[in-house]
Parts: structure tokens; C-alpha cells; sequence
């Protein structure tokens, strides 16, 4: 009998859906737990996992939980395609594959000592909340920490309670912004590249993590360039479709390098020439 | 506490401008505190004057049938609001509430106007800067068009 290698990358291991939280319309979170009790594999905040709903498809999602309380796996899903639609019907007890983490990792170790900048921008945020709970546990190693994140109107805004509770807290800036709004909203309307000349940050010592629409992204490391942070200090997180997530089967490839290994994670100097190319 | 000329001066609204156009404008300028949900201006009425916001954040506003109250862009801390004083027919386009209690350099128009016909090297300078903002606020409105973070994004 052919017995199979149980860290195999290839082999979705079940998981238990703990709790669905709907955060948005059209966005969930889900919690997750091994099956069979195991522990959950430790993760570094940006990577993510293959979520696998059996007979439907698999696909890569961020892990958007905190990396000091592995007593679950989270992730939270935009449902727009067939599997994520899917997905968004699961309900506690129900099961589904993982396999993971894979993938680069946002690089605060970089920033110990340096300010810290984030920029989201509508689900962009998921990838992000992982690290911002990292740097909030770890907040006296940084300098100035930022958080600049915009959506599409204020009832589309991820995380908002989240978002509100950081803002009270006295070590983290956080400035909230919207594309469209009624005069009930008391934030920015604008896009985040408006609120980064704003932000106080030192630019020649500063780490900046972006994650967004790729036109976001791109015209957001513009804007932190402008102010004077340097391109090898810019981080973004790229998206692609993938299949086997471990630089095998090529689906990912983003002209030298596959998003599944090399990435999400690439420093803005690496792929900044790319971003402006078509049809990569 | 600054003076208006030295405020002005700092301002990178005006950075490049040279000090006697500086004194120029402190003589059109004036310094404010408005408290929130004040409005500076409603739309259509005349635009006899411009803001340079200090503090606070103050919201561009424009009125739909059934939307009501619709806020086009905030404009906060350091930024300059409003250029309809500079282009005929000298009418707010939008209305300005105060979001956040706000401090204010407010710059008489008309005279600025008036300078700016009398001296053609002064006109130029201002009106490049009006320019340039502008420019930026058209280049965030393409990228507003652009809806990032709608279902295609």
C-alpha cells in the first residue's frame, strides 16, 4: 500500500470551520481548526494558505489572524469567485482542506528601530492586520507606526471596529479614508495617497507595507518615493492566480519570479519596472 | 503666536515666492477658528475668498436628490481649499462644512484678483500654484473614477 507523506505541500490536511464572521457584504471570516487536534503550523504575518472546498477548488487566501494566539487559523475571504462564494455558505462544523503557509513574509525585522507605514486598501487590509497585531505586541521595538487605510464608503470599511479601537490607541496613527461618503461619515474622503503626505514618519527610516488594488499599490509607493522613502524600503503584496503554490506549476509566474514563492511579499524595487507593464 | 507673513511664508503653498509678494498677500490675508458642522461657503454663492486650512478638516460637499448630502473630498491640515475665486463666474462649486474644528489663513480673493491683473509676474505665480493644485485634485479624482476597491478590483 502507498503510503502518503503526511508534510506532503501537495496534501490538504481537514480543517474545522470554528466561526464565520461576516464583516462586510460580501466579505467573511472564518476560523479554523485542525480536525484532528493537531497544532496549527506557525506562520510569518503576510503568507497564506491553499483553502480547499472539496469538489469545488482551492484557492490562496492571506492569513489575516494573530500569529502570538495560534489557537486558530484565520483568514477573511472576499467572496467573488466560485470556491470563495462557496465558502461564504460554510458553517461552523464544516469541513475544509488547507495546506500552507506558503509563501515570503511582510519583513519587520527590517524595521526594528525605523517607523513603520501601512497602507491598505479594501480587503488589503486582511493581510495587514496579522502584522499590525505582531508590531501592537511588540510596539516598543519600532519607531512611529502608521496605519493609512481607504475603501470604497464607510460601510465597506474592513475591520471598522478594529480600525476605530486602533485609533484611540496612543502609539499607532491611524488615519481612515473613503472614496464616497455622506456628511455622516467624520473621516477623509479621498485615496490613501492623499493621506500620505500627511502621515508623520521619518522617510529616510522608515519600512512601508502596502496591500491593495495594484493600481493602488503602485501609485501609493509613488507617493511614499515622493515623500522620500526609498524603493527597497516600499513592500507589496502581490496577488495571482495559483494552483500549486509551491513554484511547480508555473500559474503564478510574474516574469522572473512565481507570486506562489517568491512572493506575495516583493519589495517595490524588485518589481517596480513590472508594475507598469501590461499583460504580466 | 506667528504672524500672518511668516505663516504664510512656511506655507508650501507659497514656498519659491518671493517676499514681497509674500508681504502682498499678508495684507489680503486674515486668521480664523470655525467651530464643526459650520459651513465656510454654500455652493452658488460668491467665492470672494480662499483657505489655507492650518488645522481641523473641512468637507467639500455637493446635494443629490435622494443621497442628500454627498462629500466629494476632505480637505485637511496644510491643504488649500477653494480656486473658484480665481476663474469667472467667481461662484463656490461646492459647499464647505466644517468636520473638525478648524483653524484658517483666509485670503481675500477679489484683492488677490485685482493684484494679480496689475501685476502680471505676480498673476503667474499665484495662478501656477492654483495650477498645480489643480492638478493633483484632478489626478486623485481619475484615480477616485477608477472605483480601486469595487467587485473587479
Amino acid at each position: 500500500m502507498m503510503s502518503i507523506e503526511s508534510s506532503d505541500p501537495m496534501l490538504p490536511r481537514p480543517y474545522r470551520v470554528r466561526r464565520v464572521r461576516r464583516e462586510i457584504p460580501d466579505t467573511f471570516t472564518l476560523d479554523l481548526e485542525p480536525e484532528d487536534g493537531s497544532a496549527i503550523p506557525s506562520f510569518a504575518t503576510g503568507q497564506f494558505n491553499m483553502l480547499y472546498v472539496f469538489g469545488v477548488g482551492e484557492i490562496p487566501i492571506s492569513i489575516s489572524g494573530d500569529p502570538t494566539k495560534p489557537g486558530s487559523l484565520v483568514h477573511t475571504i472576499r467572496a467573488v469567485g466560485t470556491v470563495s462564494r462557496m465558502m461564504q455558505k460554510l458553517k461552523p462544523t464544516d469541513v475544509i482542506g488547507v495546506r500552507g503557509p506558503f509563501g515570503s513574509h511582510w519583513p519587520i525585522e527590517r524595521a526594528i528601530g525605523k517607523d513603520i507605514v501601512i497602507i491598505a486598501g479594501g480587503i488589503g487590509l486582511a493581510p495587514l492586520r496579522s502584522t499590525l497585531y505582531q508590531i501592537i505586541k511588540e510596539r516598543e521595538k519600532y519607531g512611529k507606526v502608521v496605519l493609512i487605510y481607504g475603501a470604497r464608503t464607510p460601510e465597506d470599511m474592513l475591520y471598522r471596529k478594529e480600525c476605530e479601537r486602533w485609533q484611540k490607541q496612543p502609539h499607532l496613527e491611524v488615519s481612515l479614508t473613503v472614496d464616497r461618503a455622506t456628511s455622516s461619515w467624520c473621516g477623509s474622503v479621498g485615496l490613501v495617497t492623499k493621506l500620505i503626505p500627511r502621515a508623520s514618519f521619518d522617510p529616510q527610516k522608515t519600512l512601508a507595507l502596502i496591500c491593495g488594488p495594484e493600481v493602488m499599490m503602485r501609485f501609493s509607493a509613488v507617493e511614499l518615493e515622493k515623500c522620500g522613502v526609498a524603493a527597497e524600503n516600499i513592500f507589496v503584496s502581490m496577488e495571482r492566480n495559483m494552483k500549486c503554490a509551491i513554484g511547480f506549476c508555473g500559474r503564478c509566474q510574474y516574469s522572473r519570479s512565481f507570486v506562489c514563492k517568491d512572493g506575495p511579499i516583493f519589495s517595490y524595487g524588485s518589481i517596480r519596472d513590472l508594475l507598469v507593464k501590461r499583460e504580466i | 503666536m506667528q504672524t500672518l507673513e511668516a505663516l504664510l511664508a512656511e506655507h508650501p503653498f507659497f514656498t519659491g515666492l518671493e517676499l514681497p509678494y509674500i508681504q502682498v498677500i499678508a495684507n489680503f490675508a486674515s486668521y480664523d477658528h470655525y467651530s464643526a458642522h459650520k459651513y465656510l461657503f454654500h455652493e452658488g454663492e460668491q467665492a470672494a475668498h480662499f483657505y489655507i486650512i492650518y488645522e481641523g478638516k473641512v468637507a467639500l460637499e455637493t446635494f443629490a436628490a435622494e443621497r442628500g448630502m454627498i462629500t466629494i473630498e476632505t480637505i485637511e491640515a496644510g491643504e488649500v481649499l477653494g480656486w473658484s475665486w480665481l476663474f469667472p463666474p467667481y461662484r463656490w462649486h461646492f459647499a464647505a462644512r466644517v468636520v473638525e474644528p478648524t483653524s484658517a489663513i483666509i485670503l481675500d480673493g477679489g484683492g488677490l484678483r485685482a493684484k494679480c491683473q496689475e501685476d502680471h509676474h505676480f498673476g503667474y505665480e499665484l495662478t501656477k500654484r492654483v495650477a498645480h493644485i489643480m492638478m493633483q485634485r484632478l489626478q486623485a479624482t481619475r484615480l477616485q473614477l477608477l472605483d480601486l476597491y469595487g467587485m473587479h478590483a
